[in-house]
């Protein structure tokens, strides 16, 4: 039967305004870059300047604090990760797979804590982390963003950890194993999708978040990423080229790290271990 | 190989009891299908025997020894469960040795069980690849190849072949029968068909609603159920039951009819009871003697005919290989063999 061109033609222009739509920031981003201070008010609104230079990016790495800030965005946004993912795959597993006095209680109290805007907590928070020295600290905001995280991620692998047949365990129990060692052998190899996914979802929100570090940091030497975005803005201007320099080198790590990732993402692992 | 022993054994949910105390004696090397409809708990039961599942009250024996408390890794047997669970990040081979490698078998001898069991189920072209570029039909015999490679005290099966077609379930139904007459072990047998049942059977153990309703070869609970359950769940198309009233050393039906039974032992004259008579028992007369029933409906099935008829209004189902009786809408006349006609109390209990 020969299909109608139409809906394909319609088809692929939806998803092309789609596209279109959602990278134009980043493109606009990277225009303004690299388009010389000169050029960026004189030309008007243009989808690309004359000429192009680099000396945003030169000067951002050479004479700002940006290398700190990536520095110490990278340490935060990793440790929360890799702190959060490990925390939510137990307490994911342990949702998923037993049943125990108070776990409704305990799903909606963590569900509760998703429900309040985060400006209430910030007077809060700084009060508590202020006497133990946590304020202007990396590690502070580590724990800040790993107590945010935590309730979500651990719903997230609890769904991963849900799309695996019980009857695997099982098995590998019946095969000999016990009930840990089934856990690492056959439950956690197939969870990598859900590994990778939940990391990348923390990675970002932690490499993006911009309130608790405004808050809980000041000066450049414990700032992260965001917070030293804004040393480009000064009282009488903003300097747009550099800021958008360094917004794209901000890019590249959370690039890099989701094409490390995706092929676990797009990859359906779990396929073949049941009937279907 | 080992004998399973099973005593007064109880399974409850919080208030909700499932299993009412089963008693149940496994002999070496036999192989007992349990059987019943969808919620009767035989899949508890299996799943109790393998450790999956606690013991509320009674006893588990393993060749003698009591298991109760066992994890079931020690407790060394197989099973093959009904969505074949393999390991999807493991190859053929890897899926198969997995029990091997977990008891650190020696390298040489987990290569020769894996080569063993894989000829022995035609898997050697497959043992490189993964679950997910197998047909059901292959995962089926990679899942009992896990099974026989480690030689346990006893095999488990959990409704292996419901997720088959109907072709490869007869197909893997042989295999299995063949397995078991070379292997020589233990097997319980978890299904709900009952041609299953029969073929694969060495005792059916029939259950109903957490209790167990008949233990028998499978020739005994066809021809002599103990009760109106086993009578209807074993044959197929299913038993015949007309309610009778008992008078004069006949079965009288509810339209006047007279059915003469041999006559049974302890029956009150005018008491109540159901007459049971297989569909392929009934005979169709050709000389008018008889009952006389309607035709409703034919089922050719090919090899033979199922008739249903109505007499006097009860229904009544025929298998028959003639297939001069094809007459739609037409009438024919029937009758019970009294060597045939089963009799069931009030309790639904066999008489005689």
């Amino acid at each position: 039967m020969k299909q109608s061109l139409l809906p394909i033609v319609a088809h692929r222009l939806a998803i092309l305004c789609y596209i279109v739509f959602a990278l134009f920031p980043l493109f606009w981003l990277l225009k303004v870059s690299v388009t010389p201070n000169d050029l960026l008010y004189s030309e008007g609104v243009r989808m690309w300047p004359s000429r192009t230079t680099f000396d945003h990016y030169a000067f951002v790495l050479r004479h700002s604090a940006f290398p700190t800030f990536f520095k110490n965005s990278l340490i935060v946004s990793a440790s929360t990760a890799v702190v959060v993912t490990a925390c939510a795959s137990l307490s994911g597993y342990a949702l998923s797979r037993f049943s125990f006095r108070a776990k409704y209680w305990i799903v909606a109290l963590m569900l509760l804590t998703q429900m309040f805007p985060l400006v209430m907590l910030v007077a809060p928070i700084f009060k508590i982390l202020s006497p133990l020295g946590l304020t202007n600290s990396l590690t502070g905001l580590v724990v800040v963003y790993s107590a945010f995280n935590v309730p979500f991620a651990t719903f997230l692998m609890q769904s991963f950890f849900d799309g695996i047949p019980k009857d695997l365990e099982e098995a590998a129990m019946i095969d000999g194993a016990t009930k840990f060692t089934a856990f690492r052998q056959i439950i956690l190899p197939l969870t990598l999708p859900g590994i990778a996914a939940t990391l990348g979802f923390v990675f970002t929100a932690a490499w993006s978040e911009l309130l608790f570090a405004l808050m809980l940091i000041n000066g450049n030497d414990a700032a992260t990423f965001p917070v030293g975005l804004l040393t480009f803005v000064s009282k009488f201007s903003v300097d747009f080229g550099q800021m958008m320099a360094a917004g794209v080198l901000a890019l590249i790590p959370a690039g890099l790290f989701f094409l490390l990732i995706q092929r676990y993402l797009v990859q359906g692992l779990t396929a073949g271990a049941v009937k279907g | 190989m080992a004998s399973i022993e099973i005593e007064k054994l109880e399974k409850s949910y919080g208030h909700v009891s499932v299993l009412h105390g089963i008693d149940l004696d496994i002999r070496d090397g036999e192989f007992i299908v349990l059987v019943g409809p969808s919620g009767c708990g035989k899949s508890t039961l299996l799943r109790m025997i393998a450790g999956l599942e606690d013991v509320s009250k009674g006893e588990i024996r393993i060749a003698g020894n009591r298991v109760n408390d066992l994890h079931p890794k020690d407790r060394d047997i197989a099973m093959v469960f009904q969505s074949y669970a393999l390991y999807p990040h493991m190859s053929v081979a890897g899926n198969m040795s997995y029990s091997l490698r977990l008891r650190k078998t020696a390298k040489e001898k987990i290569g020769a069980a894996v080569a063993g069991a894989a000829s022995k189920l035609g898997l050697e072209p497959l043992l490189e690849r993964r679950p997910k570029a197998l047909s059901g039909g292959q995962r089926q015999r990679v899942a009992m190849g896990r099974a026989i490679v480690r030689q346990p005290k006893a095999f488990l099966f959990d409704e292996p072949l419901s997720n088959l077609d109907a072709r490869l379930r007869e197909q893997m139904r042989a295999e299995i029968k063949k397995m078991h007459a070379d292997l020589k072990a233990t097997s319980i047998y978890v299904t709900h068909d009952q041609i299953e049942a029969m073929t694969l059977a060495d005792r059916i153990v029939a259950m109903h609603g957490g209790v167990v309703q008949q233990v028998g070869s499978p020739l005994e609970l066809y021809d002599r159920p103990a009760n109106l359950f086993v009578a209807g769940f074993i044959g197929s198309p299913g038993m015949n039951f007309l309610d009778a009233a008992y008078l004069g050393g006949a079965a009288i039906l509810k339209d006047g009819s007279r059915i003469a039974v041999n006559s049974p032992a302890a029956v009150q004259e005018g008491s109540g009871l159901t007459l049971g008579i297989r569909p392929e028992h009934i005979v169709i007369t050709t000389d008018g003697s008889g009952m006389r029933a309607g035709v409703e409906l034919v089922e050719p099935t090919g090899f033979g005919i199922i008739l249903h008829l109505s007499m006097h209004g009860l229904p009544v189902k025929v298998f028959t290989l003639d297939r001069q009786a094809l007459a739609l809408g037409g009438e024919v006349t029937v009758s019970f063999p009294a060597e045939h006609v089963h009799l069931f109390d009030d309790e639904g209990k066999r008489i005689g």
